[in-house]
Formats: structure tokens, sequence, C-alpha cells
């Protein structure tokens, strides 16, 4: 196809109404919830948050009216308890971090102009996971049943079982499932913007807010494993009565604060700053110029990123450490102060330099700054560990933590809201509303939380269900219930502006001038994303490249045309953007649904102790994962190649390091590793707080030398087996392949044996002391990844003799190879550490 | 053009590798990963020696060894940085779809990132110089 047969305008009908039926939505009463596509995908994602975090609100709500006035009893001790635990549980796990997920699976592709993420299956896996787990744990409080041990959940206290009831259960076992599809999140987003941006935009052309989400994405990965682990070793203790944080048996509970806070700081900013990201968005738009200072955004998102991992100790300042670990953790609190204020610094400069248009966006985004300036300061000064001890516990870290939280990330969103609604639905919000809801909201915030700096000061803990009028805060906290109510009603005044949205008229396509790719988005949009995927040459294409709209809109650019009734997008390089291939995307299914419920019926069975029926949800969900990756994964295309335009051809098939699925597998595999470095640290934790480590006595003498080894060499001896297997496929010998895959196979599964016959045969008594306990999970962990190790292997045999995989269509096998590399580090670091450090310690 | 015309014949054959090194994703989160392995040690040696021999060394020469490992690491990546971030060509925004300005924003925003991750090792050194003991 030539530029001019684009000219033509019945072959753009054409093209449109084969885009159309490639695109079309599934529909019916069932059917239609099993759309993949990211536009309406990422819609129920932003819905579902949004209620979340108005349920969270009305949870708040509750707890300040009981503390209006002293000594109220409103709510008992045991219900303030559940209240707060599920606010700060929902709002974070439910409300700031899907809902950065949700907005990214909008924005993204969007930006991007891909048609879709890479992986919009797993999207949709992701969100299914998210709904059913966010509804256990929130429903839980109509049953009296929320966990009630506060949102970071502390052993010894939430570890005994006859103190806290399911609550705690519901809490880890729902919240991890959540974490699941959060990871998965993660490697969609990373793999979305490495891999599939137009052509031409090259790193240094890649809108901010693109910036932002790979490396608050590439966080997650480090984040959330460590919680992962730490959910582990909290569940066997609770379930099992392996004693990681029971100090009579040589557990330790700071070992759990240290797990949740490399989560939980970390966290913080993995809220943050895609919500700050939007400004980055905004901040351009309303100035009506290029941002100022784009390195420097990149230094302040990659700084704070790598920074944010050295902070944890920081809430651990009253625990009783070394001063010493205490000031290296306090350094490097006060160091991260300089990239969060580069980035504020930089906004405040373009629009400075630019000519502003003022907007109610932009009033969102410039009192948001101010709150999160305020919140900043005060974290500053607890950061500094003498303060901390005086403020740790008390009502001033709730007054630091939700100035950061309400001007780092709830008003970004609200502003973010205002900015692109127009982009999701074609319409305007009514800028007077909003902007009255802002002044109540911000006038309403600050009278909450301002006073509480002064109530902390004067002696006011946390988590107090009431409070004497001896006190002294009695004005102090009706300030605060007042600002709450205030608060809420602006919230309520942007629920209406959105509820009084389907009476308004269509704005027209645009309408804040913006410069960046999302807005090539039509008000009466298609489902097909973009018209055709442009060729960027600027940050800003649609302000600096001639003509740019028209041609998108008239198919000029590439893959203006879904020839063979399939849904593609483009795969470019990770430097340059330069093509690669065509991507063929997976489209409505019932299998991320199917694969969400069961997964998710193994994590609520196993909350109420039902392990048989958990166990059986455990095989359905990975014969729905088998099903779903046999059916829709690593397809072998009915051609090699087709044209994109321009004189472009691109091959249909990708494999190896330059195909998303290794990509996806790559990163997967980084936070598996990271989970597994959590449960390293852990045994190493304990080795520096026992004297002697390991200890001495009857079930706590092993797992010895001989089967750790036995296992190790099995397991290297399976890893090599399957490059050799990759090897010889390339290579045209598919017998040779199948045949080293097939001998993989059994000596994977005799690794799990030999794994698990060290701490049987030396008969390790786990509940007994943390140092068996320590070391069957190790070995569980391991065996758990050797019998994954044997499936997958098992797996690409059966693909191989299926004929689905070919020496030259050999994703499969390449990808597996990444899980063996992994699984030969993981096999080499456990069984090193529990087989030979016993004779060094 | 290079503002320092490089001496010797020497040091030119290093600056011209340098100017054609490869800049990538990798390049970029150098100086960082140096500060985050640099900490990571300054918290285990602190952690371990407090908890295992109750004391710190009084002279601790190994820390103050890998201190200046880690500032010459960054140092060295920033220096790196700047000879590629000054290749000939526009002034910044570095916003043209070419390789050479995709190649000086990666080294700009390099030695951005050393530049910090330079002041976050002197942070974390701090303590160690006025804090030598456990309590």
């Amino acid at each position: 196809m030539s530029l001019h047969d684009q000219d033509d305008p019945a072959l753009r009908a054409a093209q449109e109404d084969r885009l159309r039926k490639v695109w079309e939505p599934p529909s019916g009463l069932f059917f239609r919830w099993t759309d993949t596509n990211n536009n309406r995908v990422g819609i129920w994602y932003v819905l579902t948050a949004f209620c979340f975090m108005l349920f969270a609100g009305v949870l708040a709500l509750v707890m300040r009216t009981q503390l209006a006035i002293p000594a109220n009893a409103l709510v008992s001790a045991n219900l303030f308890n559940q209240l707060f635990t599920l606010h700060g549980s929902v709002m974070m796990f439910l409300f700031a971090v899907p809902m950065f997920e949700a907005v990214s699976i909008i924005l993204l592709p969007q930006l991007l102009a891909a048609r879709d993420l890479p992986f919009p299956r797993l999207s949709a896996f992701g969100y299914w996971s998210f709904l059913i787990g966010g509804v256990f744990v929130s429903g839980s409080i109509f049953f009296d049943a929320a966990p009630d041990g506060g949102w970071f959940m502390y052993p010894p206290y939430t570890t005994r079982t006859d103190m806290t009831g399911l609550g705690a259960d519901i809490w880890m076992l729902g919240l991890s499932f959540i974490e699941v599809s959060s990871v998965a999140a993660a490697v969609e987003l990373i793999v979305g913007v490495l891999k599939c941006r137009p052509p031409g935009m090259r790193l240094n052309l890649m809108p901010l807010y693109a910036w932002y989400i790979l490396v608050v994405a590439v966080m997650i990965l480090f984040a959330f494993p460590p919680l992962i682990a730490g959910d582990i070793l909290f569940e066997m203790e609770r379930l099992l009565n392996w004693p990681f944080f029971d100090p009579t048996r040589g557990g330790d509970p700071l070992l759990w604060q240290h797990l949740f806070w490399i989560f939980g700081h970390p966290e913080v900013y993995i809220v943050f700053l895609p919500s700050i990201a939007l400004f980055a968005m905004m901040i351009p738009t309303f100035s009506q110029r290029h941002l100022l200072g784009y390195p420097w955004i990149v230094l302040a998102a990659v700084g704070t990123a790598f920074l944010s991992f050295g902070l944890w100790v920081h809430h651990m300042f009253a625990t009783g450490l070394p001063k010493i670990s205490l000031a290296l953790f306090s350094a490097a609190s006060e160091a991260v102060a300089i990239p969060t204020g580069v980035q504020i610094f930089v906004f405040i400069a373009t629009l400075w330099a630019g000519r502003v248009v003022w907007s109610t966006p932009l009033l969102y985004a410039l009192g948001s700054i101010a709150m999160f300036v305020i919140g900043g300061l005060t974290g500053v000064m607890v950061a500094v560990a003498p303060f901390d001890w005086q403020a740790h516990d008390t009502y001033f870290i709730v007054a630091h933590l939700h100035y950061v939280l309400i001007g780092g990330t709830l008003i970004p969103l609200f502003g973010g809201l205002y900015y692109y609604w127009p982009l999701i639905t074609g319409k305007k919000l009514s800028d007077r509303l909003g902007r009255i809801a802002f002044w109540v909201l911000f006038a309403g915030a600050n009278l909450t939380f301002f006073p509480m700096h002064f109530t902390g000061l004067m002696g006011m803990p946390r988590r107090v269900f009431t409070y004497p009028a001896e006190l002294g805060v009695s004005g102090l906290n009706l300030a605060s219930t007042i600002g709450s109510f205030l608060t809420a009603a602006g919230v309520a005044l942007i629920c209406l502006d959105l509820a009084l949205s389907p009476r308004r008229q269509k704005a027209k396509r645009n309408p804040w001038h913006g410069g960046t790719l999302e807005w090539l988005a039509h008000p009466d949009d298609e489902n097909w994303g973009v018209r055709s995927v442009p060729l960027i040459e600027s940050r800003y294409p649609i302000w600096d490249q001639k003509d740019f709209v028209k041609k998108v809109d008239e198919g000029r650019f590439f893959l203006p045309d879904a020839e063979e009734g399939r849904r593609e997008t483009i795969i470019t390089t990770v430097l340059d953007a330069r093509p690669l291939a065509v991507q063929r995307l997976g489209g409505p299914s019932v299998k991320p649904m199917i694969t969400a419920v069961a997964l998710g019926s193994v994590f609520i069975l196993t909350t109420y102790h039902m392990y048989w029926a958990a166990l059986v949800g455990s095989v359905a969900t990975l014969a729905a994962i088998l099903w779903w990756l046999w059916t829709g994964t690593a397809e072998i295309p009915e051609k090699d190649e087709k044209p994109i335009g321009h004189g472009i051809v691109l091959p249909l098939y990708l494999s190896g390091s330059a195909s998303p699925g290794w990509w996806a597998m790559f990163i997967t595999m980084m936070a598996d590793a990271t989970a597994f470095s959590g449960l390293v640290f852990g045994y190493f934790f304990f080795w520096t707080t026992h004297p002697v480590f390991p200890p001495h006595g009857a079930g706590m003498e092993g797992p010895g030398v001989f089967w750790p080894m036995v296992a190790m060499t099995l397991m290297l001896a399976a890893w090599g087996l399957t490059v050799a297997a990759r090897t010889a496929n390339r290579r045209g010998g598919v017998g040779a392949a199948r045949g080293l895959l097939g001998l993989g196979i059994v000596l994977s599964l005799a690794a799990i044996g030999a794994g698990l016959a060290g701490p049987w045969t030396t008969a390790l008594a786990p509940s007994l002391h943390v140092y068996p306990a320590m070391v069957w999970t190790l070995v569980i962990w391991t065996t758990a990844h050797s019998g994954v190790a044997a499936i997958m292997q098992g797996y690409t045999l059966a693909r191989s003799l299926a004929g689905r995989m070919t020496p030259k269509h050999d994703a499969d096998l390449r990808n597996i190879t990444v899980y063996m590399h992994f699984m030969a580090l993981t096999a080499i670091v456990t069984y090193a550490t529990i087989g030979l450090f016993p004779g060094v310690a | 053009m290079s503002k320092r015309r490089p001496r010797g014949r020497m040091l030119h054959g290093l600056h011209s590798r340098i100017v054609t090194a490869r800049v990538t994703l990798w390049t970029l989160i150098v100086p960082p990963t140096v500060w985050a392995v640099h900490f990571l040690f300054a918290y285990l040696w602190a952690a371990v020696s407090c908890e295992k021999a109750g004391r710190f060394a009084s002279f601790p020469v190994l820390f103050w060894a890998g201190t200046a490992l880690a500032l010459a690491l960054i140092v060295a990546s920033a220096l790196v940085a700047m000879v590629q971030k000054e290749t000939p060509g526009d002034p910044p925004p570095h916003d043209a779809g070419t390789d050479t300005d995709r190649n000086r924003f990666l080294a700009t925003a390099t030695w951005l990132l050393a530049g910090l991750s330079f002041a976050g090792v002197v942070f974390t050194a701090l303590p160690v110089l006025f804090l030598l003991d456990c309590r």
C-alpha cells in the first residue's frame, strides 16, 4: 500500500469497517463482562477503586464522629479497631495502588498510540482478582469480622489466634490475592512502556507519564514481593503454628516490621509518583509550552525510586534498634527530599516560563502541591529520629501522612479526573461545580488535618477509640470532625458533578489543547484506540508535527487496517522504538475471569481453613492457566509477516529477548526472586539475632549437607537440560529437544523429593523453633518452584508434540528458559544456605 | 564540540571510546545502584556488628574504603556521562528524534543521578563519622 492509497475515502471506510468489527466489544448480559479492551477494563477498574475510596471515606467519617467529643460511646473499642484498620488498608490496597494501575491501563495505550497494552487478558485477570479480593476484605466489616490489628498488622498480637479472629487471615490472604493483581499490572505496564511505543518515540521523546509509570511499576516489583514473603511467614504462623514472630520460640516480631516496611515505604512513593505524573501531563498543557527540565523529572523519578528503598527503618525508629542504624536511615530519609523537591521546582518553573491558562484541573494541581509541601516538611521533621521519638504513634503522624496522601495522591487524582474526563466520556465536567468542590475539599482537608499536628504534640495517641476531656484536645478534635464532614461534602460535590455528566453536551476534540498523543482521542471514540499508529518526531506531536491529527485520522501512518480480522499492535525496540513486529492481541475471553475466580477461591477457602476445597481450587487454577496459555499464547501465525504501510514489513512472531512474552517472564521472575530474597533475609536476620544459630537440640539438628547438595545438583542438571533443549530445538533437533525436556521433567520432580528429604530425614520440627521453621519454608518455596519447573517443561514438551512449537517458533521454550535461570539461582541460594551455612556459622 | 580538548593519544583514545560507548537504561541506573549497594552494605555492616560483636571497629577502614570506592565509581560514571552529554549537537532540551539527542538525554539524566547519588553516599557516610557505637 502506498500513501496515496489512503486518499481513497472508500478504502478508508472499508478499513474502518474492518477495524470496527475486530474491536467490537462483546455484548449480552454476561458476555459484556468478558471484554478485555483496555478502555473498558480500565473504566471498570477506576470505578471499582473509586467506590472503595468512598467506602473507606465513610469509615473515616464514623471514626471522626466517634472522636468529635470526649468519652463518646457511638462505637465500641473493638469496632473502632476494625474501622481504622479497614480504612487504612482499603485506602492503600484497594484505592491508591489499584487506582494508579487503573488510570494507567486507560491512559498508557492512548499516550503511546498503541491499540492496547501487550497483554489485555492479563489486565482483565488483574481486575477480576482485585474485585474479588477487595469485596472479600471490605465486606468483612458487615459480619463483625474485619481485621483489627492496624493497617500494618504488627505481630505478636495479630499472629495469636486466641486474640484475633478471622480478621487477620482475611487481611493477609485477601490482600495477598490483590498483591498478585498488582504484580500482574506491573508486568503489563513495564512491557507496555518498553515495547509498545509508537515508531520513533525514542526514550527522550517519551511522555513523562510513561517515565513515571515505568519507574513505579519497577518499584512494585521490588516492593510488593517482600510483603508477600512476610504474608507467607505470617500465615504459616497463624495456620500451622510456625513461630516466626514468637520470641518464646526464637522468633522475632521485628522481622515482620522489616518486611512490611520494605514494602510500606516505597508504597508511599508508588502511590505518589503516578499522581504527580498527571501533573507532568497537565502543566505543559496549561502553560502551553514544553515542560522545562525533562531530564530533571527523570532524575527525580528514578532517584526517588532508589532512595525510597532506603527509608523503611524510619517507621521503626522507636523499636530500639542501634542508633547507628537509625542514623543511616535518617540520612537517606533526608536525601529523598532532594528529588521530591526537584520535581516541584520543575513544575513551578514551567508555569513561570509559560502562558498560564487558568482551569479547574490546574487549580487542583496547585492546591495539592501546597498540601503536599506541608506534608513533605513534616516528613523531614519526623525523619529526624529524636523528633520522631516524641511524635511517634501520635496524631502528629496522622496529620503528616494525610497531608502527604491527600496532597500527593487524592487531590491530584481529582485534578486528573477533571482533566481526563473528556478523554474518557467526550464531555467536560462543570468548571463551576469543580471549583466549588475544590475549595470545600481543600478547606475541609486542612481543617481536618492541620489541628491534628497540635492534637498529637499535646499527647493524643493514634488509634484510641476515645479520649478524656482532661487531655485538653476536645476543641481540636471537634474541629477535625467538622473538617472531615466538609471534606466529605467536597467529595460529594464531585460525585454530583460526575452524576450530571450524562446530561451534558459532548465537548470538542482536545478541549484543553494538549500536545501529547492521548488527545488524539475523539469525543465519539471508536474502540480501536488509534486509527493509525503514528511516527513520532517530537515530545508534543500534536503541537509540533504538521497535520499530525489529520494524518492519523486518515490512516496515513502505520497499521491502518485489520486485514486478517485480528486485534494487533506494533512492538518496537526499547531504546529507539524501531518497529520489530506486529503482535496479535487476545480478544474478549472468559478465561481471565475464570482464572481469577479459581485463584480467589484458593485464598478465600484457605481463610476458612477449608484446605481440601482450597486444594481443589488450586488444581482448578492450574487447569485454567494452562487452558488460557495453550489456547491464547505463542500462536504460530498463518503467514510469517505482514506490511504495516510505508513499505515496512514486520514479522508476526517473535521469540527471545525481543518479544513481550520474554520480558513478561523476566519481570515476573524479578518479582519472584525479590520475594525469595525476603525469605532468605529472614534466615540471616535470625542468624544475627541469635547468639548460636543454628541452635542445638532435638528437632533442630538438620537438614544436613547430603540431601541439600543432591537437590541442588538435580535442579542444576534440570536447568542445564532445558538450556540444551533450547539450543537443540533452535538447530532443528526437535527429537533431541523433546528427549532433553523429558529428562528435565524427571530431574525437576526428583529435586522435589531430594529437597524435602533434607529436613524430613533429620526430623526438623518447624513448630518447635524458628530455625527449623525457616529451613522448611525455604525448602517448600524451592521445591514448589521445582514443581512449577516440571509443569513448564511438560507444557513445552506437549507444545512441541502438538506442533505448536517448532525450531523457528520457539517462544515457549525461550520463555521457560528464563524461568529456569532464576530457578537455578533459587536452588543454589536455598541449598547452599540451609546445607552449607550451618557449617560456617 | 567538547569543551575540553583531550591531551595526548591515550586520553584521546579514551575520550573517543567514551563518546561512542553505548548509553542505555542500564547505564542510567549505575550511579543510584552504587548508592543502593553502598547503603545496603553500610546497614548490614552496622546491624551485624552491633548484633554479633556488640560494637564497631574503632576505625572502620573497610567502611571508609568502601565509601571511597562508591564515590569513585559515581564520579567515574558522572565523568563518562559528562563527556557524552557534551557530544556535538543542539543545546538542551535534547528533544529531537535522533540517536545523538537520545544519547545526550540519557547522559544528562545519568549525570544528574550521579550528583544525587554522590550526595546520597555522603549522607550515608556522615552518621558513621559521628556515631561509633551501638547504643
